[in-house]
Order: structure tokens, then C-alpha cells, then sequence
């Protein structure tokens, strides 16, 4: 353990070396939130000018930590010490005014706002009783020039590019004059070169003396950037470790505690006949914008068809059009031969669609049902879960016990609220109920988002498992490190398009991330 | 607001117009029937454009107001009877009466919105179950008050009715109203004076002020507003009762305005009509007021077709019929949500209570 | 033998489980009505009357006699078909507050098939068949009326509150319109606007002789148990209930959406018209002017009280028709209006919507779910 810095070196004064001046140090945060202790006795701390990895899996608590320091919640017990001073931070206003500024992981940011309106807004610049949108905007493009960020202040905020929105909450922490600036996930929604580009802002940064918190749960960006890495797991912190003496392993396992695989066991596949074609697709968006345009690709079965993408290129769509859940403007597809094109989800489920959804909650479960009518929830009206229309509990439950089993779902019993159990176990709950059925082809929409590391293992193993038994799987996802685990080959959407489609073999994570950021159109 | 949209409303103000200068314009000169129109239409646009005006308040912080008509009906209540106490039994002028009338009608709508700010952002009810509980506890305390003030032996006013002060009187706009015809768009009551006041005055806050700009956001991402300092559950509160005393201002127009008397129920669905206004204005203040001279329009044309009853054509007789020409502000309303004169978008998180 | 005996725990935990929630669902509801019976005392005290008179008065007058308890059901039949309409609605996420427009729109079709069906067929008709065609046509409009807003939800996205408001309105200006004109009562001692009597072989005789009981409450009764086992036990249920719960997981599900919100609306309003229907064909024996205004907020109240579950309604409706029934004798002893009870029904209505007042008020433990009823404007 490395926390136990003393006060006294924390004080302004001339800096001797300036690795020991702690700008800001949380001591024994404690946080409960009803049934999980977020925080257990949390130390932290920061230096002035250095880039601090918090890593640790979905759950771990960094973000938990980082709300505390930004004033979103309140810890149940211990101290927040911001240049050697303790301080009491109710709220947003107080950390902003002690010069901590945060990105969040959803972006904090108003579509139908300007930029500048955006950045101003809880610190507005006001000339005779009117916002002043002029000062405003020159303050923002000073910022901009000064630290490369590229921001225009009269754009509207929704109709930027993700990795432009982030720069803009940067300019957000930087105009509020932020000297410690939190970064949570920042890397999550951008292509590997637009990480590149988000890496050396960071260090422009840390060279003008910004000190910066960076969370991620990602190793290889941890170990690439940071300074130091404290993991955090389980709401504790493990350990605070130097990059230069540690390794992927040795942080896998501090994140997970026990050994981690690090890759997906997978047999060489032997393709079949193609289960799902797409011919010429087109489909529009609910703003009626073209968001697919004409792409074509197929599915064999006994493969893994991998989409990557930064999110927002069509993949959604793309996925809802397969599914049966938007209408197609152009294009045709087959599932085993059949012209499936504009037909309702149930018809596409008929065929032998299984279908695990982007949001879980939203779309895949009905939270406030118990797990044996989720587990029914595709298969209510047929026998024998229904018999002339009437529902047969015995038949629920029992097929919710046996699945239960199957797929090693963890609660209580079939009867618990499907929005009581973990994510992890919510995710197993539409896995048993889409691939139980007989399934020729597997739509997975980011099928282990925001989930621990033992539950993506288990879907992992699932989803090759069905692709050995012989099913077309097309795999969705925004980590290309999952797409390149699984998929046999891949496809990359860019702009609604598919730019490149490749043998994973014979891609490089170099050349995908080119292509995810549009690289061909330049080359092409 | 795009043009489009006030394209189609001049669209149908043109065409109901028209009805009424067809029928009338063997009587009465068309330039008179058209003055005559637009001075109703202004008048009887009042509460309608104070209730939009409300909604949108409310509806750009957060919050759905669709208590808006219970509002309206305990102001024009608590107006009128402020109004009453004041002249009847403390024996004041009617000028002063009226205007404590119309202190009290705005007070009485911040009250209410106060009892919806609680529910929908410190209660967390569903904002639609909360607005419904705030028009059948309007209804239900003006019923019984009225009953036990008024009609019931040995209460206050002795089982009767007393006078009331009368109504507010209009205000000639100096040179304009004094032009030929169309001056009588200028001589217009107080109510209707302050409502398209209100109109112009809350567009320069909504998007000029940092109020404006605080209230939008809360509206909008009220997490984004909050993650900058931003007290959401303040803001969302201050707009509500805000909101409360325009509806509760469109209120004082029932009994202290336009007639002055109270009956039970009289706001006839106005405060549901002025949502509807407000989402086909899109939520902005110059666009509802423009959607609600378009349901003053249809009512103007009820009240100026009275006068030309034997004018109209077998043919048309339907016209003759007030149930029937009455429907069309609500067949309007639906045809509005209907979306085919096309979409507006609401503030993003509309309806959804804030959890920390 | 293990596994079995896991099972039974968690089975018996789950009863407990089940258990413990119906206490509480219980809890509110009555804590509500005590509190705002309370506050509504106060307001007669303010009032000048004697709230303890006032109340004994209403109890006489709802329960004191048999003849008490059959004009408290004959009061509690059109609440329960109404409250379980809003009911049935909640379930399936959609708020009909056109109760009022559906039930009058239904009692004037019904009293049209009750008094003037016989005369333009020429025939007189059977009761076993005059009943079922006026009661059967109520229905089908009250239908017809809630499923116009449904399908501009369900197609559209034009929000059902305002709309089922606005259809409120235009029931009301066409039954203006149709009792002041084209069906008003030809006798010429008449100056109300009503239809005239519906035919002898229309009528729902009474449950008991020489009581206005009749044979509607207990029908009411049954359709509460067939909404019940409806929205449970069957397939159409469980879509219904799917798509109120979560109605972008029921499209994934394969559930075709509009359709469901079409159905619900229209079974909603299957149910309001059956109110106005009882009305007429069994107690009033003719449809008049007003008799409406008022039943659609206390179906909504009656429905949140009952938190929307049919056995709930019942009791909710009772209690409701206890009130209204028992208002005059209170009025008679105390000279309290009749109106206090829409205050005292508002204020329950406020306390059952706002629970948390009332778990602040008696210091009772939160429950950990929020049930969503209804959702904001857009579709």
C-alpha cells in the first residue's frame, strides 16, 4: 500500500521534486447504497501534473469515488483533502469552484444547445440582464487554439461527432478553470486513433500543470498513458502501482482477483450455407436521416460475422431493421432463404431469429416481471405456455426452472422481479430465453456491455457455442477487442456503410481502427 | 417555430374569417365583420394564451402541467371571490376590488402549482396523476365553497348571490384605437393586455436570459445541469409557480374579465385546449400564442355567427347550431396531436422526475 | 430431497413475500382514506358544521338501513364498471380520463336502442333479446368512443390524455345537442333535456322487490372478476399487461403494440359505456342531460384507490358509492352540501397518488418500487 503520504508534503509550498505535491487525496471514503457498499474505506490520491489510472471493472466503485469528489453524492464517512485543505463538497458548485472539473461517461452536454451555451451554462457570462454569447465564444476559442480542442462555440452540440462533444466538455472543465480534471471512460466511444488524439490532449495538459484522474477498465490504455494505476475492486482499492512495473496479467488479476483468460477459446469453424443474406439494405432513422445505406453482406451458418464500428454508424438501425423492429426504406433480407424484408419481430423470431438487444432493460426485460414470464416472453402464446388463450403457469415455471439451471442464472427463485437481480443475471436471463429456442441465426447488439467480467466470459462461451453448434451469429459491438475475439470475420461500418469486411485472421486492431474512422474514404 | 407552421395557422384563421364575412357581408361591411372578428379573437385567445404560457413554463423546466384547467378554475374562483369580500363586505371601490381579485386569481394559481411542484418533484408522482389530482381538487373545493358560500342558508352571503363588482374595463391603446374600424383592436381589457405582454416578455427570458438558459437545461439534461451547479429541484419548483401564476392570471379572465359571475366548471376544458396550443407552438411562447389566436378564431366565429343567424343559408344550417359549431376547438385539438401539420419535439426529459 | 426442500422455502418466502406486499398495498389506501376523512373534517369544523354529526350522518345514511345498503350499491354499480375501466387502462399504460365521454355516449346509444328500437322494427321485442341489444349497443359505443383516442395514440402518437378530454367535450355538445333536438321527450310537460322512457322490455328488473337494487350490481360483480382473470390469466392479458409495463420490450417480444393500445382502449371503454348502459336500462330508465359530468374523475380516483387491481376497484366503488349515497342524509342532519364529499374524495385521491405523504405521515417503510402508471407527452 502507498497511500500513507504525510500531510506536511502536501502543503504549496516551493515544490522540491514535483512528484510528492498532492493537489487533491480522498482518506477512508465510505459509501453504502442500498444492498452494496460502493465505497469500503477508499484512499486515493492525486499529484500535481501526473495522469492517475483508476482501473477496476464495471462495478468496482471508481465512478462511485468520483461522484463523491464532484459533489454529486455525499460519502457516509471520510474526507475529500483538495491542496492540503480538507474540503466540504455539497455539490457541484463547490468542487467546480475548488478547480475540479469531471467529464462524465454520458456526456453531461445539451443537443439543442450551442456550444458555447453549453459551456456557459451554470457560469454565464451576463451583459446588461442578456446571456453575453460574444465573450462567451472568444474565451471558448482561446481555450480551443490554446490546447488544440477545435471547437466551434456557435455549433449546435448535437449535431457534433462524439469525439468533437468530448472535447467540448473538456472546454466545459477548462473554461470553469479547472486544475484537476476527472475522465470517466473517456476512451469508451471513440475509434483506437481518436483515443490517440484524446491520449496527447491528456498529455498537453498534464504539461501545463493540469493533474488528471483518468477511469477506465481498460489495462492497455491504463498501462499506455498513465503515470500510476490504483485498481479498485468490489469498492476497495487493491493497489496503487507504477506502469513500468507491472503487466496486463498481474492488473488482471488485481481487477478480477482470481486468473483471467485473456482470450476467447475457439475451435477453427467450418461454414455452412449462408442463413442470413442482406441485399442492398437501406433504412432511415426516427429523425427520417438515411443512417444505413445500401449495404449487403451474408451470415453462414457455423460463423461469427463481427460489425465494428464507433457507435452512431448505422449500427443500431442496421440491427433493428434485421430484427424486424424498424421498416427497411430499400434492400431485401433472407433468413434461411425466406424473404424476411419489413416483416414483424415475430415473424423473424418464427423463422429462427434469436435476438439479444443493445438495452437490456429497455428492450430485452420487463423489470417489473418475475424471471419466469421473462423467460416466456417471446413465448407466451403459443403451447405450452398458453393453451386457447390462457396462460399455463405451471408450464412458466417450470421452464424457468430448467433454464434457471441451464444457464446458470443466479436469484432467488423464478418468481423475483427481473429488475432485482445483477445486470450479469439479467443478461443471462434474455441469453437463456433467446438461444433456448431452436435458432438458426443470433443477432447479439453489445451483448456484455456494462457487465463483470465473469458474466462477458460466460456470454462469450455462449455465443461460440452456438456458432460450433452450427447458427449464423452476427455480432454487434463497440469494443473492437470483443469483436476481434470472437467473430470469424469482420465487417466495418462507417457512416452507414460497410467499408471493409475482412478475415479476423488477417486484419491488424491498426487497420480496423483506420477504417472505424473512416480512413478508406481518404484512400479509396 | 418554423414559417411553415405559421403559414398553416394564418391558413385556417384566413378560412374561418371567410366563413363569417360570406355570411355577412350583404348586413355588414367586411372590414367591419373583420375587425369585429379580430377584436374577439384577441380577447377570447386570453386564457388560452396565459394557459400555454403556463405549460410552457412548467413544460421547458421539466415539469407536465396538465392541472393547468383546475388552475384556471380555483383562480377564477378565489378571484371572483376575493373581488366580492372586498366590495361587499370590507366595502371598497370596484376598481380596487378587482384588482385584489386579480392579486388573489394569480396567488390562488401559485398555490396550486406549488401543491404540483411538491407532487411531481419532491413527491416524485407521476405528473400526469398529479396534474389530474390538482383539476378534481379544484373542482371539488370551488363546488363546495360555492354551494356553502352562497346557495346554503345562514352562510355568509345569507343564501344568496351578492353583487359583484362588475368586470374590468377596457384600456384604449392612445392613437391606435382611435383609428377608423380597426381601432377596436386596440381597446382592448387588461388581461388581455398583460397575456401578450407575457407573451413577448417570457421569449426574451426563455432564450435571452440566464434564467432562461437554467430553466431550458434542467428541461432538457437536468443531470448536465445539475453536474455544473445547477439546483435543479429549485429551478423546476421556481418555474412550476411560475407557470401557476400565469394559469391562475388566465383564471381572473373568467370572472373578473369577461363575465362576473362563477359557475361551476366554467373553464369548459380551456386549460386542456392551451396544452394543446403550446405543443403545436412547440413549445415557445410567440408559436403558442400564435396556435391560440387559432382556437380564438374558432370561437369568434361562434359568437359573431349569433349575429348573422338568419343570414345563413339552408345549405349551411348546421352553423346555426352552437353544439355543433362548439366542437371545432376540440376537433382542432385532436387534429393538432395528431401531428399531421406536422411534429414538434417536447423538452427531453418532459415529464420525467429528477433522481440524484 | 435438497433441492425440493430449497424449493419450499423459497416458495414459502415467496408467500411471505406476497404476503407482506398485499398488507401494504392495504396499508396506503386505508391510511389515505382515514387521513383525508380527517382533513375533511376540518373543513366542515371551518365549515361550521359538527364533523362527528356530519360523519355519523353519512355512515346512517350509507349503512344505517337495508334500504341504505341497496341505494349504496345502486351508487357503487356505475363506479365499479368505471373505475375498473380506468383500471384496466393503467394496466396497459394508457390513462383514460374520457370515462365520462365513453359512459354518456354509451347510456344515450342504449336509451336510443331502449325506447325507439321496438317502434322502427314495428314489433315489441322480448326483454331476453331488447335487454342484451341495449346493453350490447351501450357497450360497443362506449367502445367505439375510448378506441378513437387509442388508435391516434397507437398510430399517431397524439397523447390519449387529451384527447379521451377532448372526446369528454364532444360527448358532451352531441348529447346537448341530441336530448335538446332530435331525441328529447316529446311530452309536452317535458323541459329537461332527456330521451324518453326506454320500453318495459328494456328494463333490468331490480334485484329484490320494493329496493332499487338491481341486477347490474351484480353483474358489475362478475365483469370485475372477468377483468381480473382477463388481464392475468390470459395470453391478451399478459400482452396487454407487457405493453403497459414496458412497451419497447414488447415490441422485441413480438407483441404487435398499436393493436394492444387499440384493444385496451376500447375494452376501457367497452366498460365506461356499460356504466352509462346500467344506468339507463336499470335505474333511470332514460338517458338526461348532466347525469355524466363528474363519473370520470371519480373513476379515476376509485382506480388509483383500488391501485388498479379489480378487487381493489370493487372496494374502492363501495366506499365511493357509501359516500355519495350517505352525503345527503349528512346534508339533511348537518346542512354540510353534498359537495364536501368531492373534496374529502379529492383529497384521498391526493394522498393515494402522493403515498409518500402518507408514509412520511405514519412513518412507514418505502417500498422499493415505483409503479409507472402512465408516461410523459410524445409517443
Amino acid at each position: 500500500m502507498t497511500e500513507n503520504y504525510m500531510l506536511s508534503e502536501a502543503r504549496p509550498e516551493p515544490r522540491r521534486r514535483i512528484e510528492t505535491n498532492i493537489v487533491l487525496e480522498a482518506k477512508g471514503i465510505t459509501k453504502q447504497f442500498p444492498g452494496v457498499l460502493a465505497n469500503d474505506k477508499v484512499n486515493f490520491d492525486l499529484r500535481k501534473g501526473e495522469i492517475h489510472a483508476l482501473l477496476g471493472e464495471n462495478g468496482a466503485g471508481k465512478s462511485t469515488l468520483m461522484n463523491l469528489i464532484y459533489g454529486l453524492h455525499r460519502p457516509d464517512k471520510g474526507d475529500v483533502i483538495v491542496n492540503g485543505k480538507t474540503a466540504a463538497i455539497h455539490s457541484p458548485n463547490d468542487s467546480i469552484s475548488l478547480g475540479i472539473g469531471m467529464v462524465h461517461q454520458h456526456f453531461m452536454l445539451i443537443p439543442v444547445f450551442t456550444v458555447a451555451e453549453n459551456v456557459m451554462l451554470g457560469d454565464e457570462t451576463i451583459k446588461r440582464g442578456a446571456l453575453d454569447r460574444n465573450t462567451v465564444a472568444a474565451k471558448i476559442n482561446e481555450i480551443s487554439k490554446q490546447y488544440g480542442l477545435d471547437a466551434d462555440p456557435n455549433a449546435l452540440v448535437g449535431d457534433l461527432p462524439v469525439g468533437l462533444q468530448q472535447r467540448v466538455e473538456i472546454v466545459k472543465t477548462l473554461y470553469r478553470n479547472a486544475e484537476i480534471v476527472i475522465l470517466d471512460e473517456p476512451t469508451a466511444v471513440l475509434t483506437p486513433q481518436e483515443a490517440e488524439d484524446l491520449f496527447r490532449i491528456m498529455r498537453d495538459l498534464t504539461a501545463r500543470g493540469v493533474s488528471i484522474i483518468f477511469i477506465t477498465h481498460k489495462l492497455k490504455e491504463a498501462l499506455a498513458i498513465a503515470d500510476r494505476i490504483t485498481v479498485m475492486r468490489a469498492g476497495r482499492v487493491i493497489n496503487t502501482v507504477l506502469p513500468s512495473e507491472t503487466d496486463s496479467a498481474q492488473l488482471a488479476n488485481m481487477m478480477v482477483g482470481r486468473q483471467v483468460i485473456l482470450t476467447v477459446d475457439k475451435k477453427d469453424h467450418e461454414a455452412k450455407e449462408a442463413v442470413l443474406k442482406v441485399e442492398n439494405l437501406s433504412v432511415r432513422d426516427q429523425r427520417d436521416l438515411e443512417t444505413v445505406h445500401h449495404v449487403s453482406f451474408f451470415v453462414r451458418g457455423g460463423e461469427v460475422l463481427g460489425i465494428a464500428g464507433v457507435q452512431g454508424n448505422g449500427q443500431t438501425e442496421l440491427s433493428e431493421a434485421l430484427t424486424g423492429l424498424r421498416h427497411p426504406t430499400g434492400g431485401k433480407v433472407f433468413i434461411s432463404g425466406h424473404d424476411v424484408t419489413g416483416k414483424p419481430p415475430r415473424v423473424m423470431t418464427e423463422t429462427g431469429l434469436a435476438h439479444i438487444p443493445e438495452d437490456r432493460q429497455r428492450h430485452g426485460l420487463v423489470m417489473s416481471y418475475s424471471v419466469a414470464d421473462n423467460m416466456a416472453l417471446c413465448d407466451y402464446y403459443h403451447p405450452p405456455f398458453s393453451k386457447r388463450g390462457v396462460i399455463q403457469p405451471k408450464a412458466l415455471d417450470e421452464n424457468a426452472r430448467r433454464l434457471i439451471s441451464a444457464f446458470d442464472v443466479r436469484t432467488p427463485s423464478p418468481f423475483v422481479n427481473a429488475g432485482k437481480l445483477s445486470g450479469g443475471n439479467q443478461q443471462k436471463v434474455i441469453v437463456a430465453r433467446e438461444l433456448s429456442r431452436s435458432v438458426k441465426l443470433v443477432i447479439a447488439n453489445q451483448p456484455t456491455r456494462g457487465l463483470d467480467v465473469g458474466s462477458i466470459e460466460y456470454i462469450h462461451s455462449v455465443i461460440v457455442k452456438m456458432r460450433d453448434n452450427g447458427a449464423a451469429v452476427l455480432l454487434v459491438s463497440a469494443e473492437l477487442d470483443e469483436i476481434m475475439a470472437l467473430s470469424d470475420r469482420i465487417a466495418v461500418m462507417y457512416r452507414g456503410q460497410i467499408v471493409a469486411m475482412v478475415e479476423t485472421k488477417k486484419s491488424t486492431r491498426e487497420q480496423l481502427g483506420l477504417w472505424m474512422a473512416g480512413a478508406h474514404v481518404e484512400t479509396a | 417555430m418554423d414559417w411553415r407552421r405559421f403559414g398553416v395557422i394564418a391558413l385556417v384563421i384566413a378560412i374561418l374569417f371567410g366563413v363569417v364575412v360570406l355570411i355577412g357581408k350583404n348586413q355588414t361591411p367586411p372590414m367591419v365583420i373583420i375587425t369585429s372578428m379580430l377584436a374577439t379573437t384577441i380577447a377570447v385567445a386570453t386564457p388560452l394564451t396565459l394557459g400555454a404560457l403556463s405549460g410552457i413554463y412548467c413544460e421547458r423546466a421539466g415539469v407536465v402541467n396538465i392541472g393547468i384547467e383546475g388552475m384556471m378554475l380555483a383562480a377564477a374562483f378565489f378571484g371572483w371571490l376575493a373581488s366580492i369580500y372586498m366590495n361587499s363586505i370590507f366595502g371598497f371601490a370596484p376598481m380596487p376590488s378587482l384588482i385584489v381579485g386579480v392579486i388573489a386569481a394569480v396567488l390562488s394559481g401559485a398555490l396550486f402549482a406549488l401543491l404540483h411542484a411538491a407532487l411531481s418533484i419532491t413527491f416524485k408522482v407521476d405528473q400526469i396523476i398529479g396534474g389530474t389530482v390538482i383539476n378534481i381538487l379544484a373542482i371539488g373545493i370551488t363546488g363546495f365553497l360555492n354551494r356553502q358560500l352562497f346557495f346554503e342558508e345562514g352562510s355568509i352571503f345569507g343564501g344568496n348571490v351578492p353583487h359583484a363588482p362588475g368586470i374590468l374595463p377596457s384600456i384604449r391603446v392612445p392613437l391606435l384605437a382611435d383609428v377608423p374600424t380597426f381601432g377596436r383592436m386596440f381597446d382592448q381589457q387588461p388581461i388581455t393586455i398583460a397575456a401578450i405582454a407575457l407573451v413577448f416578455i417570457t421569449h426574451y427570458v426563455l432564450f435571452y436570459t440566464r434564467w432562461g438558459l437554467r430553466t431550458r437545461a434542467v428541461g432538457e439534461h437536468p443531470r448536465a445541469a445539475d453536474t455544473v451547479g445547477i439546483n435543479v429541484a429549485r429551478m423546476r419548483y421556481a418555474n412550476v409557480i411560475i407557470g401557476g401564476c400565469m394559469a391562475g392570471l388566465g383564471g381572473a379572465y373568467f370572472t373578473l374579465q369577461s363575465v362576473p359571475s362563477f359557475e361551476p366548471l366554467m373553464t369548459n376544458g380551456r386549460g386542456f385546449i392551451s396544452l394543446a396550443a403550446m405543443i403545436f407552438g412547440n413549445w415557445t411562447p410567440i408559436g403558442a400564442w400564435a396556435a391560440s389566436l387559432v382556437f380564438g378564431t374558432a370561437q369568434a366565429m361562434q359568437i359573431n355567427l349569433q349575429f348573422f343567424r338568419e343570414l345563413i343559408l339552408p345549405e349551411w344550417a348546421f352553423l346555426k347550431n352552437s353544439y355543433i359549431v362548439g366542437l371545432a376547438p376540440y376537433i382542432l385539438t385532436m387534429l393538432i396531436l395528431t401531428g399531421i401539420i406536422g411534429k414538434t419535439t417536447p423538452p427531453a426529459a418532459d415529464g420525467v422526475p429528477y433522481e440524484k | 430431497m435438497a433441492k425440493s426442500a430449497e424449493q419450499t422455502t423459497s416458495q414459502s418466502h415467496d408467500l411471505r413475500q406476497i404476503l407482506r406486499a398485499s398488507m401494504d398495498a392495504l396499508l396506503v389506501p386505508l391510511l389515505a382514506v382515514l387521513t383525508a376523512m380527517i382533513l375533511g373534517g376540518l373543513v366542515i369544523a371551518f365549515a361550521g358544521g359538527n364533523p362527528i354529526y356530519a360523519y355519523l350522518g353519512l355512515f346512517q345514511g350509507a349503512f344505517g338501513s337495508t334500504k341504505a345498503l341497496s341505494e349504496t350499491a345502486v351508487w357503487a354499480t356505475p363506479y365499479i364498471f368505471a373505475g375498473l375501466a380506468v383500471a384496466l387502462a393503467f394496466k396497459g399504460g394508457l390513462f383514460n380520463i374520457g370515462a365520462e365521454g365513453q359512459l354518456a355516449f354509451g347510456a344515450v346509444v342504449s336509451a336510443l336502442i331502449g325506447y325507439a328500437l321496438p317502434d322502427l322494427l314495428g314489433i315489441s321485442l322480448p326483454a331476453i333479446i331488447h335487454i342484451p341489444l341495449a346493453v350490447g349497443g351501450g357497450m360497443l359505443a362506449g367502445a367505439l368512443w375510448a378506441a378513437i383516442p387509442g388508435a391516434l395514440k397507437a398510430y399517431t402518437g397524439g397523447h390519449e390524455v387529451i384527447n379521451t378530454i377532448m372526446m369528454n367535450y364532444i360527448a358532451l355538445n352531441m348529447t346537448s345537442f341530441l336530448l335538446n333536438a332530435p331525441m328529447k321527450d316529446p311530452n309536452p310537460l317535458n323541459v329537461v333535456a332527456r330521451t324518453p322512457s326506454i320500453a318495459e322490455s328494456a328494463r333490468i328488473p331490480p334485484l329484490f322487490e320494493g329496493f332499487r337494487v338491481h341486477w347490474g350490481f351484480a353483474l358489475a360483480l362478475l365483469v370485475a372478476f372477468l377483468v381480473w382473470w382477463l388481464l392475468w390469466k390470459t395470453t391478451l392479458g399478459f400482452e396487454i399487461r407487457t405493453v403497459g409495463a414496458n412497451p419497447d420490450a414488447a415490441k422485441y417480444a413480438g407483441i404487435n403494440v398499436k393493436r394492444t393500445i387499440v384493444l385496451t382502449m376500447a375494452l376501457s371503454g367497452l366498460l365506461a359505456g356499460l356504466a352509462g348502459t346500467i344506468e339507463v336500462t336499470a335505474l333511470n330508465y332514460r338517458h338526461e342531460l348532466g347525469f355524466s359530468v363528474g363519473y370520470g374523475f371519480d373513476a379515476i380516483a376509485i382506480a388509483l384507490l383500488g391501485k388498479t387491481h379489480p378487487l381493489g376497484v370493487v372496494i374502492a366503488a363501495i366506499l365511493f358509492g357509501a359516500m355519495r349515497n350517505g352525503a345527503t342524509r349528512m346534508q339533511f342532519l348537518t346542512q354540510i352540501p353534498v359537495d364536501i364529499i368531492s373534496v374529502i374524495q379529492a383529497l384521498i385521491l391526493l394522498l393515494v397518488a402522493a403515498e409518500a405523504i402518507i408514509r412520511y405521515l405514519y412513518r412507514l417503510r418505502a417500498r422499493e418500487e415505483r409503479v409507472v402508471l402512465t408516461r410523459g407527452w410524445g409517443g
